[in-house]
């Protein structure tokens, strides 16, 4: 991949910070989010939760129901494919979709091999729960990672636990000699040049974003002081009783997440949030942050 | 001195950086208080809808264009169509402060966006980066077009205030950051 095409495909990711970014499955939720400030969309079938509740095998959404999506809104319309389902992607391209989720919400369509994404000219996001993920995800071309989370969980643990291990790992990076680097690159299953340009810069060479499990305001703005720069809202939003104020209030908690009189205004008078689930009450199968390695 | 960069949504972080290099304090900016001791102002990239409605919830439309009657006003991609007269596709409101009319995404979706090199007024050849990028589709006659892209106005200079259609924060040149604050003196 040259140097430019990396460069619009995260100069996108760039544009979209600061922002939130919902999970939305027609038409009318998509002109919904856009209303209430979403800097883009999630085009998706099912949202996670339901798949969660439904089961059987999640693929990529309908080209005819993305297309109506695209048709209802100004924003960056983004679109989820099977982990390792490299035509699904093809499909997405084609069809001009701004953004493609590489996404463990879906069911895997390859055990062992992640999209090369180098070769696309749209850009990718793939979830990660540890510096080594969402440096192999970066290695496969990767223009944005996010946490994954739990998604459709409604509980924000897991995603918590995944920004902390990103920055724990790459503060750690940035005081490692040479040859501690150079062990920690094997550990890591990461290429050596990233790994080094990490401990220098102290960032990933490409946005952080959160997601999974995001329901409240409060859940966002949490992600954000720790480090996310913008945030996915997945069930959280068209899964809690009044989605219009809920998104409305998300979108201002991620602009001021560091003022908590915002916060709080923003908090009152939402409505119900979605239900949520306790991860401990998820079986290992269950588990959709396991997905992709 | 103090500039300030629009932070409701989107790149001001680069923006920061870049005017950070340039020795300059910069300050993100999320409501209308925080306007009073800056000397000029950054209204970044992102989406121009998002950043709408929060301007329009901190009322900050308002002190923007008392801003930008005075002190000098920097809107890149988003920002520039924020500062639009004129917006459309779809039409949308805007702070009415730089005379021209642009057409969002005029270029297409993601899958569009591309580099380009151009001639800057005062400047010379740059690299141009531009990410589901605007089009100028008029400008006025106080209007001064700066740099061209196959015809259309791409970066444009009324009095105190500019406009890119581009992205030069993405880029490591810092040129443009320093041509808006030279219109500081």
């Amino acid at each position: 991949m040259t140097q430019s095409l990396l460069r619009l495909k995260t100069g996108l990711a760039e544009m979209l910070k600061g922002g939130v970014i919902m999970d939305v499955t027609d038409a009318e939720q998509a002109k919904i989010a856009e209303a209430a400030g979403a800097a883009a969309v999630m085009a998706l079938e099912r949202v996670p939760a339901d798949i969660r509740r439904e089961g059987g095998v999640a693929r990529m959404a309908s080209p005819k129901k993305i297309r109506e999506i695209m048709d209802a809104v100004s924003i960056p319309v983004m679109a989820k494919v099977r982990i390792g389902h490299f035509v699904e992607a093809q499909i997405l391209q084609e069809m001009g979709v701004d953004f493609i989720d590489e996404s463990e919400v879906l069911t895997p369509a390859d055990e062992e091999h992640h999209i090369d994404k180098h070769i696309f000219r749209v850009p990718f996001v793939c979830g990660a729960r540890n510096l080594g993920e969402a440096l192999r995800r970066i290695a496969e071309g990767a223009a944005m990672i996010r946490t994954k989370g739990e998604a459709g969980t409604g509980n924000i643990v897991e995603a918590v636990r995944h920004l902390r291990a990103i920055r724990r790992e790459i503060r750690q990076l940035t005081v490692m000699s040479k040859d501690e680097l150079l062990a920690e690159s094997k550990r890591l299953q990461a290429p050596y040049e990233l790994v080094l340009m990490v401990a220098r810069d102290g960032k990933l060479p490409v946005p952080n974003f959160a997601a999974g499990g995001v329901a409240t305001p409060a859940d966002a703005a949490l992600c954000m002081q720790l480090g996310a720069e913008s945030v996915f809202v997945g069930s959280g939003i068209f899964k809690s009783a009044d989605p219009a104020a809920r998104a409305s209030a998300i979108v201002k908690a991620v602009t001021h997440y560091n003022d908590p009189k915002v916060l709080l205004e923003v908090s009152y008078e939402l409505g119900e949030p979605m239900r949520g689930i306790e991860i401990s009450k998820l079986s290992e199968e269950e588990m959709l942050q396991t997905r992709g390695w | 001195m103090k500039v300030g960069v629009l932070a409701l949504q989107g790149a001001y972080k680069k923006h920061c950086e870049a005017l950070t290099r340039l020795g300059i304090e910069a300050v993100e900016i999320r409501n209308a208080a925080q306007l009073q001791d800056l000397q000029a102002i950054v209204l970044p990239g992102g989406e121009s809808t998002t950043m709408l409605k929060l301007m329009n919830e901190e009322h900050l439309k308002e002190p923007l264009r008392e801003f930008a009657a005075t002190r000098p006003t920097f809107g890149t991609c988003a920002g520039l169509i924020l500062l639009a007269r004129e917006v459309s596709c779809p039409r949308q409101d805007s702070l009415g402060i730089l005379d021209i009319a642009v057409k969002r995404n005029g270029y297409g979706r993601q899958i569009d966006s591309f580099e380009a090199k151009a001639e800057v007024k005062g400047i010379g050849e740059m690299e141009l980066v531009f990410i589901r990028a605007p089009i100028i589709t008029a400008v006025g006659n106080d209007v001064e077009v700066l740099a061209t892209h196959q015809g259309l106005p791409v970066l444009i200079r009324q009095g105190k205030v500019l406009g890119a259609t581009f992205h030069p924060e993405l880029t490591s040149d810092l040129r443009i950051h320093k041509m808006f604050l030279e219109m500081l003196s």
